[in-house]
């Protein structure tokens, strides 16, 4: 257990600094630096000193060669300090950290969600003995799953807020205003928990243990939530890791369709300004997010399962 | 148990069962009819596909969510079980009726530990409450012959091996104390001699608490060792039934004559002429085909330790013969073969193949050996790619090793499926749409496609029913006769192996234990554990011939 801890441990901080240098790669390829950037705005570039912008980019540490750059940025990044924004000349740290709790708020409000329905749909899904119900069921995941975010956004808002004047329609007020965007939010994903949990459940169902335990005399509640769902969760467990990157890609365009204050919106904003710093400071963050998640997954799943520990990462087997 | 000849404590009465498919609705039971009498043990015997299983797990009203049990009456215990609502029969399964399931490797929940799975019956039939079930469980244990019961309580399946895991399913079977067990194929998926002891304990056990089992079974043999009463099952019904010496001596059907006749563990002693049996095992010695010296294979372990999965042995396979190679599951006996077929690098030794040492073959040696040496798979379900057509399967190795022309191919496939005898209109059709055996020919022909020197069987009839596995030992011999093919049959079956191998070496936890002509392994086995495997063959009792058959006459 030990040595499976320290394995994925291990991956997770590859994973982070490999995040890190291809972001830092493909935004240094880019044309432009946010130097010539500001200097350019609004103006041609001919009424402004020259001088001026080199003393800019050298004051950023843009004049440099690529890798005294990189090595530079890493090891401050290695120290917390992942540079300052161009746009608001403040530490990107601290940009993220003002925006981090209204998205933390909506991501893991949409993330509960998302199980809690797509969880639940699986469940019903595959309990009712019904086929007409469990085919209606069944055909709701793929319908969310193709409906695109900020569509099924508005919809909402049309419904609940214009129309039934329930809830507000946009901007931080609160836990009601939270509802709709998490709702939004855990449409597409909920979808893919059920799809998978639903598949998972149906396949478990038909494993020989469970004939075993309905020898027993189980009953069928008993079956589905003590003997099933505990082993088909794990699909699903690995797969929530994985749609976390999706929820946060996400909270990008429901914090813009209900006007949130966020890390969705920084993000947006920081792009359209070309401040470099900034951008990379959200992609290293989100994927120390993704990262954090699924390392919390993987050292999950061997607590579901105890053969996964036993395995050690690595399989044996005598041909 | 001669003075409890009441009535029936089971009486199945024109069960029909049927399967609703994508297409149309198979009829699996049509009007299958038995009994079984308070602690006695009847066998339900049938080939695979007979509904044998079906009709025991209708029983306990088990049956797959496409099947339905279309009429015929369940009486148990003086009530039908058919009519019964879930309810009512949650009480019966698992307290009353106790289910040995047929596949230990999967039949237990691999997240829950063995001793909350027993301790599951007795808290669902309010046998025992928190407290005391772990310790009921433990006794379960116990009573199953589980060694070391409280070690293994608080295991997981996947740390027990399948004879420990059968064992657990049978503490689950009888720890409510039930008056009947279903028992599946409890033991087909065991190595001979657990096979042996798990049906002697279990048979132990039900007579010293006087409970009744229905023993549903492939193999005959086991059937007349351990039933009082047999019960034959084709196509949906029981064709035939009775005292278990009756059926075995004087079968009165002919379907059971015919599976009498294939039953390998029962034919064994019986003369049987095959083509490639060993006439003199004095012939003149053919050339040497294949050598191995010294194998060694170590399979790494986490932390560096290491397990010798295969032990310094030596083998040597001559033209035109066979030699089996027999041992339990780990013995070691598949990685020795897929050493000599160099898929698998052997840690130490050497392999000589028709004067060439290939033991570090590579490039254009190691293709040449590729060619000459040939596998045909244990299980053809898996072995076939399943989006071939069979002329595709069978031109394989001509394409890979760009054998003749696209014409010359389709001629060559049609003749090896003609040798397999498998009619010229098979090739255009998929594994699917094969029956086992069938399958298992087209893997054959495959094999034979490049003419090798060399086929390694790697227990090739195991996964197919005894009718079918005589069909395919037939041929076997039958293509290996006036030619110089070798065959490297790897088996648990010794009864198999008495019909086609030469010669036997006899495998034991990675080294070879005895060799020797067929004749002498069985008639004068030199070593204890070929003795014991000899002896686990089932059927012992009432192999025909053998003189003494003791036949459980106090039972029937």
């Amino acid at each position: 257990m030990r040595r499976y801890a320290a394995l994925r441990l291990a991956q997770a901080a590859g994973v982070l600094w490999a995040a890190y240098t291809v972001s830092f790669l493909v935004l240094d390829l880019l044309p432009g630096d946010p130097v010539s950037a500001m200097a350019g705005q609004g103006a041609d570039q001919a009424g402004i000193d020259p001088a001026q912008i080199a003393r800019l980019k050298s004051q950023y540490g843009f004049d440099e060669p690529v890798p005294v750059q990189y090595a530079h940025h890493l090891g401050r990044a290695l120290r917390g300090d992942l540079g300052d924004s161009v746009s608001a000349g403040r530490p990107v740290t601290s940009v993220i950290g003002e925006a981090l709790p209204s998205t933390l708020q909506l991501v893991v409000a949409g993330l509960a969600l998302a199980v809690l329905l797509g969880g639940g749909l699986a469940l019903a899904a595959t309990y009712t003995s019904r086929r007409w119900l469990r085919q209606l069921l069944l055909s709701l995941p793929p319908l969310g799953v193709s409906v695109p975010a900020f569509w099924a956004g508005l919809m909402l808002v049309e419904v609940f807020s214009f129309r039934a004047r329930l809830l507000p329609a946009f901007g931080n007020g609160g836990p009601r205003g939270l509802i709709l965007p998490a709702v939004t939010l855990a449409i597409p994903t909920g979808a893919v928990v059920a799809q998978v949990l639903a598949k998972s459940l149906l396949t478990t169902l038909d494993e020989p243990y469970v004939q075993t335990a309905r020898a027993k005399g189980a009953g069928r509640p008993r079956i589905h939530l003590r003997h099933a769902l505990r082993n088909a969760s794990l699909p699903a467990l690995t797969v929530v890791g994985v749609l976390v990157g999706q929820l946060m890609a996400n909270s990008v365009v429901t914090e813009t369709v209900f006007s949130r204050n966020g890390l969705g919106r920084v993000t947006a904003a920081a792009v359209t300004a070309q401040d470099i710093p900034l951008v990379q400071g959200v992609v290293v963050f989100g994927a120390l997010v993704f990262v954090l998640v699924n390392l919390a997954v993987d050292l999950l799943c061997p607590l579901l399962d105890p053969r996964i520990a036993a395995a050690g990462g690595r399989r044996w087997s005598p041909a | 148990m001669t003075g409890r000849d009441d009535a029936p404590l089971l009486e199945v009465a024109g069960l029909h069962v049927s399967y609703l498919t994508r297409t149309d609705r198979v009829q699996a039971v049509r009007g299958a009819g038995l009994d079984v009498r308070p602690g006695e043990i009847v066998a339900l015997v049938g080939e695979s596909g007979s509904g044998k299983s079906t009709t025991a797990h209708a029983v306990l009203r088990l049956l797959a969510p496409n099947a339905s049990l279309d009429a015929g009456t369940v009486r148990f215990a003086g009530r039908d079980l058919a009519a019964l609502s879930e309810r009512e029969l949650r009480t019966v399964r698992g307290a009353r009726i106790g289910l040995v399931p047929q596949d230990p490797g999967v039949s237990l929940n691999p997240v829950k530990r063995i001793g909350e799975q027993v301790a599951e019956v007795l808290r669902l039939h309010g046998l025992a409450t928190r407290r005391t079930a772990p310790l009921g469980a433990v006794e379960a244990l116990e009573r199953a012959g589980m060694p070391e019961p409280q070690v293994r309580a608080r295991q997981y399946p996947h740390e027990l091996s399948g004879g420990m895991r059968q064992r657990a399913l049978i503490a689950i079977a009888i720890a409510a104390g039930p008056e009947l067990i279903v028992a599946d194929e409890p033991t087909s998926a065991l190595d001979v001699t657990v096979q042996r002891r798990i049906l002697d304990h279990l048979q132990h056990l039900t007579e010293e608490s006087g409970t009744a089992v229905l023993l549903v079974t492939h193999d005959l043999g086991v059937a007349a060792d351990r039933a009082s009463r047999i019960a034959v099952m084709s196509q949906g019904r029981v064709v035939e039934s009775g005292p278990a010496r009756r059926i075995i001596e004087d079968p009165q059907d002919a379907y059971t004559r015919r599976l009498l006749r294939s039953a390998p563990s029962l034919t064994a002693v019986r003369a049987r002429p095959r083509h490639a049996a060993p006439a003199q095992p004095s012939e003149p010695a053919e050339p040497v085909l294949v050598t191995a010296e010294n194998l060694v294979k170590d399979f790494p372990l986490p932390r560096g330790r290491t397990v010798r999965a295969v032990d310094e042995v030596g083998l040597t396979v001559h033209r035109g013969r066979t030699l089996a190679l027999v041992g339990e599951s780990g013995s070691g006996k598949s990685t020795t073969a897929r050493m000599i077929l160099r898929l698998v690098p052997p840690t130490s030794g050497r392999i000589v193949f028709d004067g060439e040492d290939v033991t570090a073959a590579g490039g254009a040696a190691l293709r040449r050996l590729r060619r000459r040496a040939q596998l045909v798979y244990q299980n053809p379900y898996a072995s076939l790619d399943p989006r071939f057509s069979i002329g595709e399967v069978i031109t394989e190795p001509l394409r890979a090793f760009r054998v003749g022309d696209r014409a010359s191919r389709a001629a060559r496939a049609r003749e090896l499926l003609d040798r397999v005898a498998l009619p010229a209109a098979t090739l255009d059709r998929r594994p699917a749409e094969l029956s086992g055996g069938q399958r298992q020919r087209v893997a054959i022909a495959r094999a034979l496609a490049l003419e090798p020197d060399l086929v390694v069987c790697d227990e090739p009839v195991s996964a197919l029913d005894v009718s079918v596995q005589a069909q395919v030992l037939d041929l076997l011999a039958e293509l290996q006769d006036g030619t110089g093919l070798a065959y490297l049959f790897i088996s648990h079956d010794l009864a198999v192996v008495r019909q086609i191998a030469h010669r036997v070496a006899v495998m034991r936890a990675g080294r070879v234990v005895e060799t020797g002509e067929t004749g002498a392994i069985f008639g004068d086995p030199a070593h204890d554990y070929t003795r014991e495997l000899l002896a686990a063959i089932p059927g012992g009792d009432a192999r025909i011939g053998a003189p003494g058959a003791r036949l459980l006459e106090e039972r029937t």
